[in-house]
């Protein structure tokens, strides 16, 4: 039982919910960077959540199918098309034995989460199949699929038929425009408060350097850090701070002129002052924005961001319960 | 110890970061290390990931199981413990890095992205030791390769250690990174940038300046070497380096062994004790140096 790559899209790799412990030793979480959308694709063809799929980046892959599969598509807007026949996003459908499956372009999102009955069976490397490229970790070979790989699948989990769909309000529209919520702290001292109220108040394009690393914003003002003595060991540049810990969804600015929000595969630290960290509740978003998408941060407090937490937790258990019971 | 007021920020609803000092001393290192280390002891449920790293650490928690102002009690809670510590001791074991300085690979790329550079007319070796007030490369190389370092932190990428001089402030090296960073490194580059000095784990980006390049492996995501366990990171925070400068010969032979996967780093365990370190440097890493030659003889 495989796929077999034919063309391999833009950047397509294998993800599940990623691997946790290793931080501190450089190795980040990986995994889908919309994982609600890992989750349900998954519960809709009866995989356990935590089944790998395929993450797909704005440019889908072409598969051929050497067995028949029940498959499922969510996240990204990209028509999936059975031998050249279209057919629903966020609904389990079949793609018979020896037939290719290809996408069409994405009208909506940037990263189209695919998952097959039984889920993409590669080998677990540090308790996860989810491909890390920077650490050539998980995946194939720790690296974007190319033309002529071949997937192994598992054995299905469960018996479901085909055509079961998410809830109409559970089909998720991201949009050209995203507001992100972020909690501020870590080293906004660092910045003039004008500077700060700057910052929030703009609206921020994301550059072409978005990947599963992080995403470059540009578009808006520099930011105007306080007058100092460096720090022994910190460097010069007044956004330099002596190398520490980078939180996954923290929000940098090099030099003070274009912030980076770190994702799954983030370099787990460096030497730049981070201002504000995104909320969990958001981060799948952010793996849903495309270059030229405009972004807002608007500041929320700890008591809100817990609350957004929980109610997207709500929302998945529910679908869950729905779908694999 | 100096006495150090923690900062704690809560970062997002999953993480939490502490800075120990704005500067980077071998107290605010040691004392995040204490802490991380006792907590990784208790074994919390909840806690996801503990990363020490120079002078900050930081713990990514699961809320649902371990609300945040539990988490900063307990460490609150850690630091009390660890300040009021008399002489604080930490069971490591001291690394021989072999060094080729000032190798024909670093200097192909280093060639390469000149203009990236503070002074295009000379190397990034010629560069650090001018500024550092050394009268020759040999000079500077052996000041590098001449006393111990600790492994302050891991990351940036997968396996990567930072490394800080064990030796006064006032003769530290510093030196400040690319104006802009290169698009590649070569792997196992040992490299510089502010007080610190990294091995790059593997081949990429990088901003820091390059003095050599060592045959050692130090990340194994094929699980191909011995001396890499299952984290497949070679490294650990509190590792003491050595350095060793080595010839071609010698980095070509064990870089041959190296790619035969027969290659192993040689280490020795070692009790770091910061007080009798504190008293007098220069004694005490002379101690360091005579064990690690020993383990190098027994090799």
């Amino acid at each position: 039982m495989h796929i077999e790559i034919l063309k391999p899209g833009l950047a397509t790799t294998v993800q599940d919910l990623g691997r946790q412990g290793n931080y501190h030793l450089g190795i980040p979480p990986s995994g889908g960077m919309d994982l609600a959308s890992v989750k349900t694709a998954n519960w809709l063809v009866g995989n356990d959540e935590d089944a790998a799929v395929l993450e797909c980046s704005l440019m889908g892959p072409t598969l051929r199918f050497a067995t028949g599969c029940l498959v499922a598509a969510c996240g990204a807007d990209m028509a999936p098309l059975v031998d050249g026949q279209p057919r629903a996003i966020n609904t389990a459908f079949c793609v018979p034995e020896g037939s290719e499956l290809s996408f069409g372009f994405v009208r909506d999102g940037a990263r189209l989460y695919l998952a097959v009955a039984g889920g993409i069976d590669v080998p677990h490397q540090l308790g996860s199949r989810s491909t890390y490229t920077l650490g050539r970790l998980g995946g194939v070979e720790g690296r974007p699929l190319k033309a002529e790989d071949r997937l192994p699948l598992a054995q299905p989990q469960r018996n479901v038929p085909e055509g079961r769909t998410l809830p109409h309000n559970d089909c998720r529209f991201f949009g050209k425009s995203h507001e992100l919520r972020v909690v501020t702290g870590l080293y906004e001292h660092r910045v003039m408060p004008e500077s700060i109220e700057q910052f929030y108040s703009e609206t921020w394009s994301v550059a072409s350097e978005a990947d599963r690393i992080g995403y470059r914003l540009k578009g808006g003002s520099a930011l105007t850090f306080k007058e100092r003595e460096p720090p022994f060991g910190a460097g010069s540049d007044p956004s330099n701070i002596v190398d520490a810990c980078y939180p996954v969804g923290s929000i940098q600015v090099p030099s003070g002129s274009e912030p980076i929000i770190l994702h799954r595969d983030a370099v787990s630290g460096g030497g730049y002052a981070t201002i504000a960290t995104v909320i969990s509740a958001d981060m799948n978003r952010v793996g849903q924005m495309q270059p030229h998408h405009q972004v807002h941060f608007t500041r929320v407090s700890m008591e809100e961001a817990l609350q957004a937490r929980r109610e997207e937790q709500k929302r998945l258990e529910r679908l869950k319960c729905l779908l694999i019971g | 110890m100096k006495t150090l007021t923690p900062r704690y920020s809560p970062a997002g609803d999953e993480f939490l970061f502490v800075e120990l000092d704005e500067e980077m001393s071998l107290d605010a290192f040691f004392m995040g290390l204490s802490i991380t280390s006792r907590l990784r002891e208790m074994a919390l449920p909840g806690v996801v990931e503990i990363c020490p790293a120079n002078a900050s650490f930081q713990v990514c928690f699961d809320p649902d199981q371990l609300p945040l102002e539990t988490l900063t009690g307990i460490l609150e809670r850690l630091h009390r413990e660890v300040a009021a510590e008399e002489a604080p001791t930490l069971e490591t074991r001291i690394i021989d890095i072999p060094v080729l300085y000032n190798d024909p690979w670093t200097h192909e790329v280093l060639m390469r992205f000149r203009e990236r550079h503070q002074t295009p007319d000379t190397t990034d070796l010629e560069y650090a030791a001018r500024i550092n007030g050394f009268d020759s490369i040999d000079a500077f190389i052996r000041a590098h390769a001449g006393a111990p370092w600790f492994v302050s932190m891991i990351g940036f990428v997968a396996g990567l250690p930072f490394m800080y001089q064990m030796i006064a402030r006032e003769r530290q090296i510093q030196v400040p990174k690319y104006l802009r960073p290169r698009t590649d490194t070569p792997k196992q580059t040992v490299g510089y940038g502010g007080c610190f000095t990294a091995v790059y784990s593997v081949r990429g980006a990088g901003g820091y300046q390059m003095f050599g390049i060592t045959p050692a492996p130090i990340y194994d995501p094929e699980r191909k070497f011995s001396h890499i366990d299952d984290s497949m990171v070679f490294f650990r925070p509190g590792d003491i380096v050595m350095f060793r400068s080595i010839d071609r010969d010698t980095y070509d032979q064990l870089d041959a062994q190296a790619q035969a996967g027969e290659f192993s780093i040689v280490t020795t365990p070692f009790t770091f004790e910061l007080e009798a370190f504190m008293a007098d440097h220069d004694a005490y890493n002379a101690t360091i140096q005579q064990r690690i030659m020993e383990a190098l003889d027994a090799h």
